[in-house]
């Protein structure tokens, strides 16, 4: 058996979307190839949740069920991976690029004696080789990469930027047995942001504020606005390192990455740093009292006055449509 | 506590990126070189540990001449000791060959901890640290934003979507620092004179007992096809907004609700 293996992460048994997503890419480059596709899930209590993975083009799912796989661990969920590797081996081995599937692809890759292409944002199959497409330089540039003939190729997905699609079809589940756990670093507890907020590295539309709000009372302008669209808040670093609200919200180089379908940028000049997080979003609308901020030129709309002027009356016009 | 911090010099992040001729790399004319800014927190961590428990950072790079400037900017903040692998030329962005080349250094060398960034500024790969762990057969944890540092072992936090995770971890590991870890120092006046006549100790990549292909990028696991310039986007729609804010936001939320069906 050969094709596509998909390590699928879930959370307190719920998977993560970006898995689905790349399932999903997975599964449209196997069904033009007749290759197969396979999920890998590690956990503990998982069963029940690995028979859904069908319905998203997964014709077989191994599952490492155990409790020292409930929370996890680099070693442990790698040495899953690499067991249901050695079943199939694959053409590729994909991941989310999600916190989880960046810290995991590359431990397994090098336990395989192979590379990887991170955080790709658009892939094609020439043959059997990928070609895969990633940001570099703070997207000031994109490289064309592929595994130079290594296989398996280990590839990680850019959240949000392939679709998940429900395929419609059933899976096998195969238990992984036998499993040489010996984890060093392991993780303790799993601590979720106060409020449980949406993290502006998985939401849809993002509501983004900077040093133009002049100060940490004025985010809940962008609270409310956010609340609205059911978006998550995002900053830029100056309000970050300002101290107005916390780094878990930081767009840009030295933060996430995010790529929202919506992302409106608030008092935010669009400085380069700031633009490497967020520029793969697919609609980018700035509200800017400066009509020369630089954010301007990768707005796909945008207002050209006081955010403090503008916003409300955009919450004003929202609520109408909603209304509507 | 002996820590050895792995440092990548990369273009500063504001550059200006041109493509050069052969189409697969950027045009280096102009560029100012920096150390990444991740491994800034990887170092700034190993400064203060040292200082509050003793023992000594030693930078290593694996790059061409000029990272010397890296290594040389490491030292006057504090660094002890620089180790210099001269080359990486025909393996940039190639995370298993880097780690690959940095592990037959690091392997014979004592240490209790190694620091590096999340990820090199510009390749942004987040790969070389775990490989470098997987290889040397130790633990690793990622994106760090803040450790306790205990006899033999560490408690750390990464950050993950929605909050953090907590991790146990015993000591010798790989850290890959993430932004809030800390705040990293400039190097003073006094300290810039002082690298001056610290030594940089480089290795020759051929002597570390590797594969001469994996330096020669012929075992690559990384093949660079092209490099291009984003494509150019298309001008947006701006909304004077100056006189009128009610009316412009009102414009601006019917093209988003109804031609642009973002919400
Ligand atoms: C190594 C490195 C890494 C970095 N990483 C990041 C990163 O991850 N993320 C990031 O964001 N930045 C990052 N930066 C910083 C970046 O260079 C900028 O300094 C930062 O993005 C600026 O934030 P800002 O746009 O909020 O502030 P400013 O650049 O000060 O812009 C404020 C904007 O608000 C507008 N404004 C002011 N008042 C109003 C009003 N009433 N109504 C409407 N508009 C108003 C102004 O016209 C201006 O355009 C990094 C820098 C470096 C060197």
């Amino acid at each position: 058996m050969s094709g596509i293996l998909v390590f699928v992460e879930q959370r307190d048994g719920s998977i993560r979307k970006g898995s689905l997503e790349a399932l999903s890419e997975a599964h449209r480059h196997a069904a033009a190839n007749g290759w197969d596709v396979a999920a890998v899930l590690p956990g503990s209590g998982i069963e029940g949740v690995a028979a859904g993975l069908g319905a998203y083009g997964a014709g077989k799912v191994f599952i490492a069920d155990d409790a020292n796989l409930k929370l996890y661990s680099a070693e442990g969920y790698a040495e899953a991976v690499v067991a249901a590797a050695k079943q199939m081996t694959p053409h590729a081995i994909f991941f989310s690029a999600t916190a989880m599937g960046r810290d995991l692809a590359p431990r397994v890759a090098a336990k395989l004696g192979v590379g990887g292409l991170a955080d790709v944002t658009g892939l094609t199959l020439e043959g059997e080789t990928f070609v895969a497409r990633r940001p570099v330089y703070s997207a000031k540039a994109f490289a064309t990469v592929d595994t130079a003939g290594k296989t398996p190729q280990v590839i990680s997905l850019r959240p949000n930027v392939f679709s998940a699609e429900e395929a419609g079809g059933s899976a096998e589940i195969v238990k992984l047995d036998g499993l040489a756990l010996s984890i060093r670093a392991m993780v303790k507890e799993l601590v979720s942001s106060e409020g449980g907020e949406i993290d502006v590295a998985e939401a849809n539309i993002i509501v983004s504020g900077g040093r133009g709000l002049k100060g940490p009372e004025n985010f809940a302008l962008m609270r409310e606005l956010a609340e609205l669209l059911g978006a998550a808040v995002g900053a830029s670093r100056a309000a970050v390192d300002a101290g107005w609200i916390d780094h878990s919200h930081q767009v840009g180089q030295t933060g996430k990455v995010v790529s929202p379908t919506l992302y409106i940028a608030n008092g935010i000049s669009g400085a380069i740093q700031h633009l490497a997080g967020m520029s793969s979003s697919k609609i980018i609308v700035a509200i800017n009292k400066d009509p020369d901020a630089p954010i301007f030129k990768v707005a796909d709309y945008g207002v050209v006055g006081d955010l403090f002027q503008v916003v409300p009356a955009m919450i004003e016009e929202i609520k109408k449509v909603k209304a509507a | 506590m002996k820590c050895i911090v792995c440092m990548t010099h990369v273009p500063d992040t504001a550059s200006i990126i041109r493509i050069g001729a052969d189409g697969q790399h950027i045009d280096e004319t102009g560029i100012k070189w920096i150390v990444s800014p991740y491994d800034e927190y990887a170092l700034e961590e190993a400064l203060q540990l040292t200082e509050a428990k003793g023992g000594e950072v030693t930078v290593m790079t694996y790059g061409p001449q000029r990272a010397e400037a890296g290594l040389r900017e490491c030292l006057a903040r504090g660094a002890h000791n620089a180790v210099h692998i001269l080359g990486g030329e025909k393996t940039l962005g190639d995370s298993f060959a880097i780690a690959k080349v940095l592990a037959a250094a690091i392997k014979d060398r004592e240490f209790d901890v190694i620091l590096v960034g999340v990820k090199g500024v510009g390749t942004d790969n987040s790969q070389v640290g775990q490989m470098l762990a997987e290889l040397l057969d130790l633990p690793h944890v990622s994106n760090v934003v803040k450790v306790e540092w205990n006899d033999g072992a560490i408690v750390a936090e990464r950050e993950v979507e929605g909050g953090h995770e907590v991790v146990e971890s015993p000591l010798p590991a790989v850290l890959t620092a993430q932004k809030g870890l800390n705040e990293p120092r400039y190097a003073a006046l006094k300290g810039i004179m002082a690298a001056k006549r610290k030594p940089v100790e480089k290795v020759d990549p051929s002597a570390l007992g590797l594969d001469e292909d994996v330096l020669a990028g012929a075992e690559a696991t990384y093949n660079l096809r092209s490099l291009e310039l984003p494509p150019e986007k298309q001008a947006g729609k701006i909304i004077q907004g100056e006189d009128d804010p009610q009316a412009a936001a009102a414009e601006l939320v019917k093209l988003l609700h109804e031609e642009a069906k973002a919400f």
